[in-house]
């Protein structure tokens, strides 16, 4: 495929061309830059302390030379340098990742996409497109726009989260409910592999020969290769949407009404629950229209045809009545959707209001275990005096449980950690299982075992190793270290201070 | 049947997973056996490997949990009428044969618009291993990404990887109305453009048939759009393969936009799925060729899973 120059091309720093890169007496460094050029390789102590960290809570990281690549040949020659030189390699999107799967162990090379950021493709009539990994999710849909169409994964970080991101974590969101996470909208995946090889994964065909190790690879968490280039599935807009906000005086009203939605054949295109701590948070925030005295809000949205949308919403809101829901309102304009939307999406911004830190859990319990579930959230919460807020994708069981917290009083951080510990245990023992869409990374690693015996994490290590055999992509994480063929202790015991 | 056996028991400490990965056993050739409805994709199973069957039964299925636990040796016929007696169905192919059958071939059917694909159905996958032990992937909620994606591995592994002994599949709503119609004057690419969501597109080079599937407003409403393209007619589909058509027993996984060159000169007779790409022909698709990194890769897989070649030799799925 021809790769036209774009837009974001212009926007692209020069290369320093002509100029040789000053040597660093580090010969890594110095190849990295002899392959990249000066201003594709940073090692000062600001870029690393900041590549060392995403959005999550952890404080391991440890990053060596960040690198820009700004093609596949340049991602090609980073990967085999470092495997010449014995070190590991972290590939990196926006670093908003909740598990701590981007943050580099042992001073890896961090490989940051942000570079390639390109739009390749518009193909509607495979409806595909073909775009690079440090594409911005909310970027891609609004390109789709004008044609009709949209990226259907979209996560809460979608005005900042970048498409091989996505790939890696297999990213859900809200909408995902019905037209299904990552996994089921990636045809196709450019792969540098461990090895430096190049290949495709997947195909435009529905079925293409051999193992599904384009299915193998989203949401592998960066352990079996780097993404230079993804064909996403585009969907088409809906001509019609209806968005109803239904208020309940028991969160377990609303948690009834979702499995009673869904027990009557309706699969909505959205359906949130927000408790009230949050919504008042939000209220405060954005102004959405949220009531403020309502346990809990349902966010429950249909879309298609006119004449079907119609039926759904009528008959949700019928379902909701038969759970005592206190308020039904149908969004009567795109204006109140939009607000309506903004609410739900900037619920994480709004708690800022409330204490300087919070931890976001991620699990999921089968639809009819919610209302148990969340019961059990609140009194382990509050055992461990800890303030707790609920808003999550409840269509498909997925919690969000959000522990908000002052990390500067002593002991909290420890109180912290621990409740969230028992909110994994009692989603398992519910019949769910450790995470929805933020992965394992380092978060879940120990969990692991909870869910998976010695042999079925045996057989994910299998998997891990035909891509990686030496476990230089990402190591230590996903896979937890009696398990896995990377020794993590050594990861870990490399002094940040030391380069090397 | 009861919500309580949504909860998942570790693999290990069912008998009759237990007793399959027995049977299964640690050493020589082995096989399972299912409809035998595709026993020579991707190769002739080698002589004398041993032949083993997968347990039967729906383990556990909740409907409003839009999940069913089915053992791989299930007929597909069996799992479709328990489901459909809740109003649900799965994106199986209605071709005869084993659920395991389904899941190791993982070929969709032609309806997959609508019905989805099999690749994503699989939400667990419990098999046996070529050293005799049970393996989960997976998880039993429709959403879950907890480590690797050994489910999708599995689906159309032809067994080589491990022999799969129960998965729990996502369900899927009946829709209230499902309407066929045909047209032979309709440009098929023309309706799966002016459609929103048709659930399959068909086309014999000649005919076009078409499933409409919803609410029965939005069905009348997709019909009078259908009318603008040709003139379509209302028409059955066969009970036993849910389409209206006889399909040819070859299978060609094409990009869908290449289907606008398909006239027949290289597959025979066919019958396409617009839209999807799939196209059921007289002959059969010419073998194609991993790229030498991407067998690597999967050389390495079936070295790492199954390191004596024991599990369904003689098959394999680039060789399909």
């Amino acid at each position: 495929m021809a790769r036209r120059p774009g837009f974001f091309d212009r926007l692209r720093p020069g290369r320093s061309a002509g100029s040789e890169p000053e040597p660093t007496g580090d010969p890594f460094v110095d190849a990295l830059r002899a392959a990249l050029g000066a201003d594709g390789v940073r090692i000062d102590g600001a870029h690393r302390a900041l590549h060392s960290h995403d959005a999550s809570v952890f404080d391991e990281g440890n990053a060596g030379p960040v690198c820009y690549p700004s093609t596949a040949a340049e991602v090609q020659a980073v990967v085999r340098l470092a495997a010449e030189h014995r070190r590991n390699v972290v590939p990196r999107g926006a670093g908003t990742g909740l598990a701590g799967g981007a943050i580099p162990l042992g001073q890896s090379v961090v490989i940051a996409m942000t570079r390639m950021n390109r739009v390749l493709e518009v193909d509607t009539t495979n409806r595909i497109a073909w775009v690079e990994p440090g594409v911005i999710n909310l970027d891609l849909t609004r390109q789709l726009a004008p044609l009709g169409y949209h990226f259907a994964p979209d996560p809460s970080s979608q005005q900042v989260c970048t498409i091989g991101g996505n790939v890696a974590n297999n990213s859900g969101g809200p909408h995902c409910l019905a037209y299904g996470v990552t996994a089921a909208h990636v045809v196709a995946v450019e792969v540098v592999l461990p090895d430096g090889e190049l290949v495709t994964l997947g195909g435009l065909d529905p079925e293409p020969a051999g193992y599904d190790l384009r299915g193998a690879f989203v949401g592998s968490e960066g352990l079996l290769g780097i993404t230079t280039r993804v064909a996403v599935r585009i969907t088409r807009n809906r001509p019609e949407v209806r968005t109803l906000l239904l208020s309940f005086d028991e969160v377990r009203d609303a948690a009834n009404t979702v499995s009673g939605v869904i027990a009557a054949g309706i699969v909505p295109a959205a359906m949130e629950v927000m408790d009230q701590l949050i919504t008042r948070a939000v209220e405060n925030y954005v102004g959405a229209g949220y009531p403020t005295d309502a346990a809990a809000v349902l966010l429950a949205e249909v879309d298609g045809l006119a004449g079907g949308v119609d039926l759904d919403a009528e008959r949700i809101a019928e379902i909701g009545r038969a759970n005592d829901a206190t308020d039904v309102r149908l969004a009567g304009s795109e204006e109140e959707r939009a607000l309506l939307w903004k609410g739900r999406k900037t619920a994480f911004g709004a708690i800022a209001q409330i204490a300087p830190d919070y931890y976001l859990h991620d699990t999921v319990v089968p639809r009819s275990a919610l209302a148990d579930v969340l019961t059990e959230i609140y009194a382990i919460a509050e055992r461990h005096e800890v303030l707790v807020m609920n808003v999550f994708h409840a269509g498909d069981g997925n919690l969000h449980p959000l522990l908000i917290f002052d990390g500067r009083e002593p002991g909290m951080l420890d109180r912290v950690h621990a409740a969230g510990g028992e909110i994994i245990e009692a989603s398992l023992a519910a019949g769910g299982v450790l995470s929805g869409e933020h992965g394992i990374g380092l978060e879940k690693q120990k969990f692991m075992d909870r869910m998976f015996t010695a042999d079925d994490l045996d057989h994910q290590n299998r998997l891990r190793q035909a891509f990686d055999p030496g476990c230089r992509t990402n190591p230590g994480k996903v896979i937890p270290s009696s398990h896995s063929c990377a020794d993590i202790q050594a990861l870990k015991s490399v002094p940040r201070e030391v380069w090397v | 049947m009861t919500a309580e056996a949504t909860v998942p028991t570790l693999a290990t400490d069912d008998p009759v997973l237990a007793a399959f990965a027995e049977e299964v056993g640690v050493d020589g050739p082995v096989a399972v056996e299912g409809g035998r409805t595709r026993w020579s994709l991707g190769g002739e199973l080698a002589p004398g490997t041993r032949t083993v069957r997968a347990p039967t039964g729906i383990v556990a299925y909740t409907p409003d949990e839009m999940t069913v636990t089915v053992r791989a040796g299930t007929p597909v016929a069996d799992l479709r009428a328990a489901l459909a007696e809740r109003g649900q169905r799965t994106a199986l192919p209605e071709r005869g044969g084993t659920v395991g059958g389904a899941v190791v071939v993982g070929e969709s059917d032609v309806r997959a618009l609508g019905l989805g694909s099999v690749r994503n159905a699989v939400l667990q996958v419990r098999y046996a291993s070529a050293d005799g032990r049970i393996v989960s992937g997976g998880g039993p909620t429709v959403k879950n990404v907890s480590g690797f994606d050994l489910p999708r591995l599995l689906v159309g592994s032809l067994g080589t990887l491990g022999l799969v002994a129960e998965v729990i599949l996502r369900t899927n709503p009946m829709p209230p109305v499902s309407r066929w119609l045909r047209a032979g004057d309709a440009d098929p690419q023309a309706v799966v453009d002016r459609l929103l969501d048709p659930s399959a597109v068909l086309w014999d080079g000649t005919t076009t048939w078409v499933l409409l599937e919803g609410h029965e407003p939005d069905v009348d409403a997709e019909q009078i759009t259908l009318a603008g393209v040709g003139s379509f007619v209302p028409v059955d589909s066969d009970p036993a393969t849910g389409v209206p058509v006889a399909l040819p027993p070859n299978r060609w996984s094409l990009a869908p936009g290449d289907l606008v060159d398909l006239d027949g000169s290289a597959t025979g007779a066919f019958v396409a799925a617009v839209g999807v790409g799939l196209v059921l022909a007289e002959r059969p698709q010419p073998p194609r060729r991993l790229a030498p990194a991407v067998a690597a890769v999967a050389e390495r897989l079936k070295q790492n899973f199954d390191p004596t070649g024991r599990l369904n030799p003689g098959r394999n799925p680039a060789d399909r």
